[in-house]
């Protein structure tokens, strides 16, 4: 078929819209390992502030991938049956329940984190701890566990399945994990993996809930920013990026997976 | 496996069942199912038929109103499912997706701790018995619904049960294979000696399966017997309607016939006349392959009526007759390969001990 000169305009329309987005994105992470940026690329390249962002800030990326694993580890634990529980409920609070649960994504993050620290912040142990950032992350990031489970739950009479198993003698806990689970699988992962790439990313929500002794990577890139040479701060967003791309790029694959099983 | 299992028989005492919203699902039900008896559930949809073998198996709970479910001696009113020792097999099969065909047919068993070399051992029994060696490893989306249907059998059996319990297993099957199955289930339920329920609402199906064939309306058993009982004496309309086709004759009795509402006449047995008085409106009822057809040429016939439609089904033709009454038209099943125009006027005769008389 021959392209009409409407497709080469929309297919320019999009590239513009496109490098638009990812120019940034490309010059940072080029900044990330350029010498001098404001000379330019021909000042030459180095690992130099990758190497200072890993001396100075390599804490804060360790505790946001124990933040980010801990909520994970919650939000199966916890979404999972919760999932399990609103989709086999047949009562109209399941839907007050299903408002309840989504709020966090419509309030914003600052509203949250004030709520919690006037009401945990008195703990001052608490306050003072990295847990104090999990429950924030937590409250953040269970709907979107539960609303990947509870999708996948509702694309199969689970329930049937489950008196399938049940009339061959198996009690309730065997039968939610040798079919319930392992049939929520593509929900659970997917769940998992969105979970992981939120926490990674979180900053609203952190940045209120941090103190200077638990900051996590977006914290810490948003502070280098404001105090470091933008080499360095660079250098950081691309070591953010080499962290959360990979957990994108799994979670479209795993997408695109269960599309074509459908 | 193929040996003689200790089938019970299954008692049910006062059951009823009203749902949630209020709905009575089952009226007050006695039922006895003997052992190794295949007992059909017949019924059109939402006449407890489903209701009924959920209670059976333990999927739903009667009312605590005094009525209990025994197996055997064994009161297993109060007991879910998983403790019943039933084994069932669901319209849509209800194969776990995550196991394979293997997988599936031994669940059962490794739920109940068995042995491996025992359950090995049995598996490979069950796979010979099926047919299924060859898709021993493969998933159940990769089967084909005559298959799957086999593998959810497998799977309900191979544990040994006291009660097996199917609820319209060949549904969803075409009917050259549901003909083949209902054959060899049959075969196999008999084999095995289990004591078992079935639930469909084809009547042909019904027929094919049951030792016993219970008819259910509206949340209560109308007939409870064997098939010939039910297709040649059934105890009301509803039964009479459900099971085959049926027609039915209306008028007074006048010097021992029966007079319809055209004048026609239809000569009564003396059973029949026994039980009806002397110009009392009666009811009679008479299957299509019952009736003989004469072409005739006047209306002056005792009993005739006009062809208005005739379709040729194989072994029969089915002729729908008009005018033997004000209302409504007569179907008759002609087995003699006698052409009948629309139009045509044909005299009506049959045994008059064919005649059923309706009650109720």
């Amino acid at each position: 078929m021959k392209k009409d000169k409407y497709f080469y305009m929309q297919l320019l329309f999009t590239l513009a819209v496109c490098s638009f987005l990812i120019v940034p994105v490309v010059m940072s992470a080029v900044a990330g390992v350029t010498n001098n940026y404001f000379v330019g690329i021909k000042s030459g390249f180095t690992l130099r502030w990758v190497e200072q962002v890993w001396m100075l800030y390599s804490d804060t990326i360790w505790l946001t991938m124990k933040i980010a694993l801990a909520t994970t580890m919650i939000n199966v634990i916890v979404g999972v049956p919760c999932a399990y529980v609103m989709a086999s409920s047949k009562s109209r609070w399941v839907s007050v329940f299903d408002e309840l649960l989504t709020l966090p994504i419509a309030i914003p993050g600052m509203a949250i984190s004030l709520g919690i620290i006037s009401v945990y912040g008195g703990f001052s142990d608490f306050r003072s701890s990295w847990f104090f950032i999990l429950i924030g992350h937590v409250i953040f990031t269970l709907p979107f566990m539960v609303k990947s489970v509870l999708a996948v739950l509702q694309s199969f009479n689970f329930k049937v399945l489950e008196e399938g198993a049940a009339s061959l003698g198996a009690s309730f806990w065997r039968r939610f994990f040798d079919v319930i689970i392992p049939n929520c699988k593509a929900g659970i992962v997917a769940g998992m993996l969105m979970t992981l790439t939120l926490s990674i990313g979180e900053f609203n929500l952190t940045w209120m809930l941090h103190t200077p002794l638990t900051k996590t990577l977006p914290v810490g890139l948003a502070d280098s920013y404001a105090s470091m040479r933008f080499e360095v701060s660079s250098a950081y967003t691309l070591i953010f990026l080499c962290l959360i791309l990979p957990l994108l790029v799994l979670a479209q694959m795993l997408n695109n997976k269960k599309v074509q099983n459908n | 496996m193929t040996d003689k299992t200790n089938s019970v028989e299954i008692t049910l005492k006062n059951i009823t069942k009203t749902f949630s919203d209020g709905t009575l699902a089952l009226k007050p039900t006695d039922l006895t199912i003997k052992a190794e008896e295949i007992l059909v559930l017949l019924g059109p949809s939402g006449c407890g038929k489903t209701t009924t073998l959920r209670l059976i198996a333990g999927l739903e709970f009667a009312d605590s109103n005094g009525g209990s479910i025994n197996f055997g001696d064994k009161n297993v009113t109060e007991l879910p499912i998983e403790k019943r020792k039933v084994g069932m097999v669901f319209q849509s099969y209800a194969l776990f997706p995550n196991m394979n065909v293997s997988e599936n047919i031994v669940y059962g068993l490794k739920v109940r701790g068995i042995d491996t070399a025992v359950i090995d051992h049995k598996l490979a029994e069950m796979l010979k018995m099926f047919d299924l060696e060859k898709y021993a490893k493969r998933g159940v989306h990769q089967l084909s619904g005559g298959q799957r249907q086999r593998v959810a059998l497998a799977r309900a059996i191979i544990t040994e049960p006291d009660v097996l319990l199917l609820d319209e297993p060949l549904s969803a099957l075409d009917a050259l294979l549901k003909a083949r199955l209902r054959g060899d289930i049959r075969t196999l339920l008999k084999s095995l000696g289990i004591t078992a329920v079935y639930v469909t609402h084809d009547q042909e199906e019904a027929m094919a399966m049951g030792d016993r064939i219970a008819v259910l309306d509206h949340g209560e058993i109308a007939q409870i017997g064997s098939a010939k009982e039910i297709y040649l004496q059934p105890k009301n309309a509803f039964v009479a309607d459900f099971i085959g086709q049926m027609n039915r004759f209306e008028g007074n009795v006048i010097d021992a016939q029966l007079v319809l509402n055209t004048g026609k006449k239809i000569p009564l047995s003396s059973e029949a006349l026994a039980s009806s008085n002397a110009n009392e409106t009666l009811s009679m009822m008479l299957r299509p392959e019952d009736i003989r057809l004469t072409k005739v040429t006047d209306e002056q016939h005792a009993l005739t009526g006009i062809v208005s439609s005739s379709v040729f089904l194989g072994d029969r033709t089915r002729v729908t007759l008009e005018k033997v009454q004000k209302e409504g038209k007569v179907i008759v099943d002609c087995f003699q390969r006698i052409e009948y125009p629309s139009g045509q006027i044909v005299a009506l005769s049959f045994e008059s001990k064919h005649l059923i008389p309706l009650q109720g």
